[in-house]
């Protein structure tokens, strides 16, 4: 929002303070400055002049020669502009002027002398009105500095609108005024407005309020006689500089009043409206908006209607029909409080927003429509003395609300600050900004005035802040808090991720990625992969993004097929979040997972599987001190993983996640040489397994024996764990640990080496006591359908 | 005797000299010191001599085998010098100026900000929470005192799910759970995910990065709050920082700031970083609202508190001068992979 401080200056007398320090104040103590206009200061020896002859250029078809009379002399000037006229006066910059900046000499224009500028509205920069000279009234004496009548000189500064949405009361310059008096603690001025109840005896205006929770009140009154239709100059450049745009008298003064005072209005052509219902419509309609464009209105959307045809959008924009136009000379005028909730539907079922319905969804004060009106009629009158009105100020209330008190205590306003703020401030602070305080002892009884009592202030802590921002933040003493020592809760989510992370980078050199929540389809499509149906976001970007991601892994899939040429041989992962459908109760089921993806255009798709397999384990171990194991050929739920070669990943007899290569098909889809391997840990399910303690045996300090055995079986087929307790069952107490020493696959079948360590802590073994064991677990693994393999 | 003693010697010191390696020497203490040795050998027969000639036999012997001993033992000793030092001469020459090939992996830069961040804050008693991206709007919006149709909402930013859940578009949306989950009083941080639905660019993305902060207590007051912003920034930015507050608006905070720090670029100077104000904008924080706390279980009339929020993703590209904030979730690793172990 755009904020004159000329418009301000009306209402506080700021003479003798410096207005770019109020304008810092009013950042640290009100809503931030975002940036400042000056407007007219360079733009001076401008004169009110007149045009005493006018006679055409000989050469030219536009150009005409003029005497401009400055008052004291007749001046030459070369003009270009279509309304000149004898009689006619003008803003005529004199030689050795500035105009927005720019110098005015003395110039030979098509052959002939030219000792000055008669200017446009435009060209002073007051309007963007460049048709021709802007004309200037007859009461003004020749030769008086056109910046001593018009506001030409002004300072603007720029609010940003999202730092005003809980203050309604600052969507117009009186409230801005407002805050500028108690910042710097001058009197703020009541506002000039016609006294209406002269006209209680003239007839009313027939006004129905349907639903008084849409329409909390409605104020309006007629007039007739208008016949001026163009603004005063002044009101005209502070519309223009507040970034309004100036269209006709009565239009304009409905904007300038809501600039002022916050408050929309609607001004009505009484040819076409002179009665008002406020209703909405039991079906849906189109209906033609004052912008010309044809809007289909929902039953729930509020209207005004007269005699039962809709005339405009409660709060939101009139209608086309029944706006004022050139020969419009009477009106019905509208100032009325709409339920902001209503009003916020209202925009998003249009999908549009105006300057008034942006203010009503803020909740805006009922009780300011009729002062508001009063200020209308009082401008009215200003502007167009022979303007009459018709009506008496008739006000439909439908709906009060009820003064809002709050009470609070000194020890309250210390304990929340943590500094001490005098009685005599908190009272002068809250009197200025308009609420009502009364004290007994050290407590405060506070009345919260209207205007902040829609949603705005309410409890005691909002007076703190009222208190507060005017005491100034940068004025605190700042202390530390007085907290007792406690232990700080672990969160164990927050350890694996973190250890998951400095595994992968520190000690397998896998790069960290980010990613999206969603499914990038046209991406996934190109690798010839469908992504599961899975829960959709009602309003994506792209149709593409609308499905929620099952899997880490088509993610990293993507990125992998973007980093073909990063290096030969790579990893990445990311630990994000993935949905598996809906739980139960219809919530969303948001897994957390690793994803795990390995690239290597040198080796072996085995090799690589089985060292993601290796880091899979070395981070079980890490972080659970347990041992993983693989249900081969299980743990397949997607169509890109290897049907034969995807293993599921369990601890503690859960699958907690998969380890899987690409299905022939993606995979030559997204690189034919090289070979890539994934996994995935459903994080979540990991936090729910214990972490057991690290295991430890004394080890004997006497030597042992290591017996190899080759048995010839088919290696691809083998169930390593369940071997390995076969193996164990059979080999007594002796038997230390088993491993596998080599394995061997050949056209002539293949062979495993299984390596028995055992070892005793009373004595030496020799060969022939650990015979037996060795004999009872060939008998083992020869049930197995092994045969062992001698030399 | 004696001369077979003396010639035995003569023999043994010619060849001792002429051993050039440890194992001719250890051949040659064996020849002559080991058990079947010839001085071994000579000790023996002295059995046999009469016992006027035994002693003066064995003190020669003895004699022979000390300076045995002590030629093999010197020489050894010698030739192990001699190989040592050649081995020192000749050696190849390793060079460490060379950059090895191995790879190494590195952490998502918002990782490493938002450990540094963890470390801060867990010195400071804070604990580290985790939450749902995917919310309820009750907690996103309505246990945040920012119930239906209130204006600080909009349609247009939030990414609305099927099943009525949205995307949480800020990390406040797990400050009900928090207050629920530990009660007072507490200090926890929630790093967390953000998403809002809006067209990206260089400055924008719809998938970003928050920390928020929440310490409640009794009599946390405006004053501790500031007092405490200004410390955890400085130690964020590891520099005495200075910090300026202005009311912001938050439903969820009351009174809400938004807190500006001195430009780091020029100091507080005024460039063009800073708009030539001085000041840059950092995060939003406030007074918990009331409304808030009581949604949360905790009484109001008995503690208060402050909130805060930093931007992880904005943080990390002022930190690492990232330009484009597309670039972070793109999964380029020609960028990425600079944030390494090396």
């Amino acid at each position: 929002m755009l904020i004159s401080m000329n418009w301000i200056r009306d209402f506080v007398d700021l003479s003798g303070l410096d207005t770019d320090a109020l304008i810092h104040r009013f950042t640290l103590s009100t809503a931030e400055v975002e940036e400042v206009y000056r407007y007219g200061a360079d733009t001076h020896g401008v004169i009110v002049a007149r045009i005493d002859a006018v006679e055409k250029h000989p050469a030219s078809k536009k150009l005409h020669l003029l005497k401009v009379n400055d008052g004291t002399r007749l001046v030459d000037c070369v003009c270009g502009a279509p309304n000149v006229r004898v009689g006619m006066r003008v803003a005529f910059a004199t030689e050795g002027a500035q105009v927005c900046g720019q110098p005015i000499a003395r110039a030979k224009i098509a052959g002939y002398d030219s000792c000055g500028m008669c200017c446009s509205e435009q060209e002073l920069g007051i309007s963007a009105d460049h048709s021709g000279l802007m004309e200037i009234t007859d009461d003004i004496p020749l030769g008086t500095d056109i910046k001593s009548v018009y506001g030409i000189e002004d300072i603007v500064f720029e609010v940003d609108n999202k730092s005003l949405t809980n203050r309604p009361d600052l969507w117009g310059h009186y409230g801005i005024a407002r805050e500028f008096a108690t910042l710097s603690d001058r009197p703020l001025r009541p506002v000039p407005v016609q006294d209406t109840s002269v006209y209680d005896s003239l007839p009313p205006v027939a006004i129905s309020v349907e639903d008084p929770e849409l329409c909390y009140r409605y104020t309006g009154i007629q007039a007739e006689n208008i016949t001026r239709h163009v603004s005063p100059v002044n009101m005209r450049i502070r519309l223009f500089y507040c970034g309004s745009r100036a269209i006709n008298l009565l239009a304009d003064l409905t904007n300038y009043v809501m600039l002022e005072l916050g408050q929309p209005m609607h001004a009505f052509d009484l040819r076409r409206v002179d009665a008002v219902e406020v209703k909405r419509f039991p079906a849906p309609f189109r209906f033609r908006t004052l912008d010309g464009n044809d809007r289909e209105i929902q039953p729930e959307t509020l209207m005004i209607c007269s005699h039962g045809e809709p005339v405009g959008i409660a709060g939101v924009m009139g209608g086309l029909s029944s706006e004022i136009e050139d020969d419009t000379t009477s009106l019905l005028l509208e100032s009325a409080c709409f339920n902001a909730v209503s009003i916020r539907k209202t925009e998003s079922l249009l999908g549009m927003r105006t300057d008034a319905s942006m203010r009503y969804e803020k909740f805006l004060d009922p009780e300011s429509t009729p002062l508001c009106a009063a200020r209308f009629l009082y401008l009215l009158a200003e502007a167009d003395p022979g303007a009459r009105v018709i009506s008496r100020l008739s006000d439909c209330y439908m709906r009060r609300f009820d003064p809002i008190t709050i009470s609070f205590d000194q020890a309250y306003m210390d304990r929340y600050t943590g500094i001490r703020i005098s009685q005599q401030q908190i009272v002068k602070t809250l009197t200025s900004l308009g609420f009502g305080v009364t004290t007994e002892g050290d407590s405060y009884t506070v009345r919260v005035p209207s205007f902040r009592a829609t949603k705005d202030v309410t409890i005691k802590a909002d007076l703190v802040e009222e208190v507060t921002r005017i005491y100034g933040y940068d004025n605190f003493a700042i202390q530390t808090t007085h907290s007792a020592l406690r232990p700080v809760p672990y969160s164990i989510p927050n350890s694996d991720a973190n250890r998951t992370k400095d595994l992968l980078v520190s000690r397998y050199a896998l790069h960290e990625i980010h990613s999206y929540i969603w499914s990038d389809k046209a991406a996934l499509s190109d690798l010839g992969i469908v992504p599961e149906e899975n829960l959709r976001i009602l309003n994506a970007g792209t149709p593409d993004h609308d499905t929620l991601r099952r899997s880490m892994i088509p993610t990293l899939l993507t990125v992998a097929a973007k980093n073909k040429t990063f290096a030969d041989r790579y990893g990445i992962f990311e630990i994000g979040r993935t949905v598996e459908g809906l739980r139960e109760d219809r919530m969303a089921n948001e897994r957390r997972k690793l994803g795990i993806l390995l690239w290597d255009r040198t080796g072996e798709e085995e090799a690589l599987y089985l060292h993601l397999r290796d880091i899979l384990s070395d981070l079980l171990q890490l972080l659970r001190h347990r041992t993983a194991s693989y249900a081969v050929g299980q743990g397949i739920a997607y169509g890109w993983q290897h049907p034969v070669n995807t293993a599921a990943l369990v601890a503690d007899g859960e699958t907690i996640g998969f380890l899987s290569v690409l299905h022939p098909r993606v995979k030559a889809r997204l690189d034919r040489k090289a070979a890539v391997a994934v996994a995935e840990i459903d994080m979540d399910r990991l936090a729910g397994i214990s972490a057991l303690s690290l295991a430890y045996s004394e080890p004997s300090r006497l030597p042992g024996i290591d017996i190899d055995l080759t048995m010839q079986t088919d290696v691809a087929a083998l169930d390593f764990p369940q071997t390995e307790a076969r193996i164990r069952k059979a080999g007594g107490e002796w038997l230390r640990s088993v491993t596998v020493a080599d394995v061997y696959e050949g056209e002539n079948g293949s062979s495993i080496t299984f390596r028995l360590a055992f070892v005793s802590h009373d004595k030496t073994l020799t060969k022939s006591e650990i015979q037996p064991a060795v004999d009872a677990v060939l008998k083992a693994l020869a049930a197995q359908g092994m045969v062992h393999k001698t030399l | 005797m004696k001369t077979q003693i003396e010639s035995m010697r003569a023999r043994f010191c010619e060849q001792a000299a002429a051993a050039d390696t440890p194992d001719k020497l250890e051949e040659l203490r064996i020849a002559y010191l080991g058990k079947k040795g010839e001085i071994t050998g000579l000790l023996k027969e002295l059995r046999a001599l009469p016992d006027d000639e035994k002693k003066e036999a064995g003190r020669l012997i003895n004699a022979l085998k000390e300076e045995a001993e002590n030629t093999v033992a010197r020489r050894t000793e010698e030739l192990r010098n001699a190989a040592e030092e050649s081995a020192v001469r000749h050696a190849r020459r390793y060079n460490p100026t060379i950059p090895h090939t191995a790879d190494h992996g590195s952490y998502h830069p918002i990782t490493l900000v938002q450990r540094e961040l963890e470390e801060i804050f867990t010195g400071m008693g804070f604990t580290v929470e985790d939450y749902p991206e995917i919310v309820t709007d009750y907690q996103c919006f309505a246990s945040l005192n920012i119930p239906p149709y209130h204006p600080a909402r909009d349609m247009q930013d939030t990414f609305y799910l099927e099943n009525g859940q949205l995307l949480k578009t800020q990390t406040s949306a797990a400050q009900n759970h928090i207050m629920r989950k530990y009660g007072p009083p507490l200090r926890a941080i929630f790093p967390g995910r953000c998403f809002r639905n809006e067209a990206t660019d260089a400055c924008h993305e719809n998938t970003f990065f928050q920390m928020e902060g929440l310490m409640i207590d009794k009599d946390i007051s405006i004053s501790n709050l500031i007092y405490f912003m200004k410390t955890m920034l400085s130690e964020v930015f590891a520099r005495p920082i200075r910090v300026r507050l202005r009311p912001g608006y938050f439903p969820f905070t009351e009174p809400g700031f938004e807190l500006d720090i001195n430009c780091l670029i020029c100091g507080g100077e005024g460039c063009p970083s800073c708009k030539n104000s001085g000041w840059l904008e950092l995060c939003p924080c406030g007074m918990v609202h009331p409304n808030v706390l009581r949604e949360g279980g905790i009484d109001p009339e008995l503690y208060t508190g402050f909130a805060f929020g930093l931007g992880l993703t904005r943080l990390a590209m002022m930190k690492y001068g990232i330009k484009d904030i597309r670039d972070l979730n793109a999964g380029n690793l020609p960028i990425l992979a600079q944030f390494g172990n090396r």
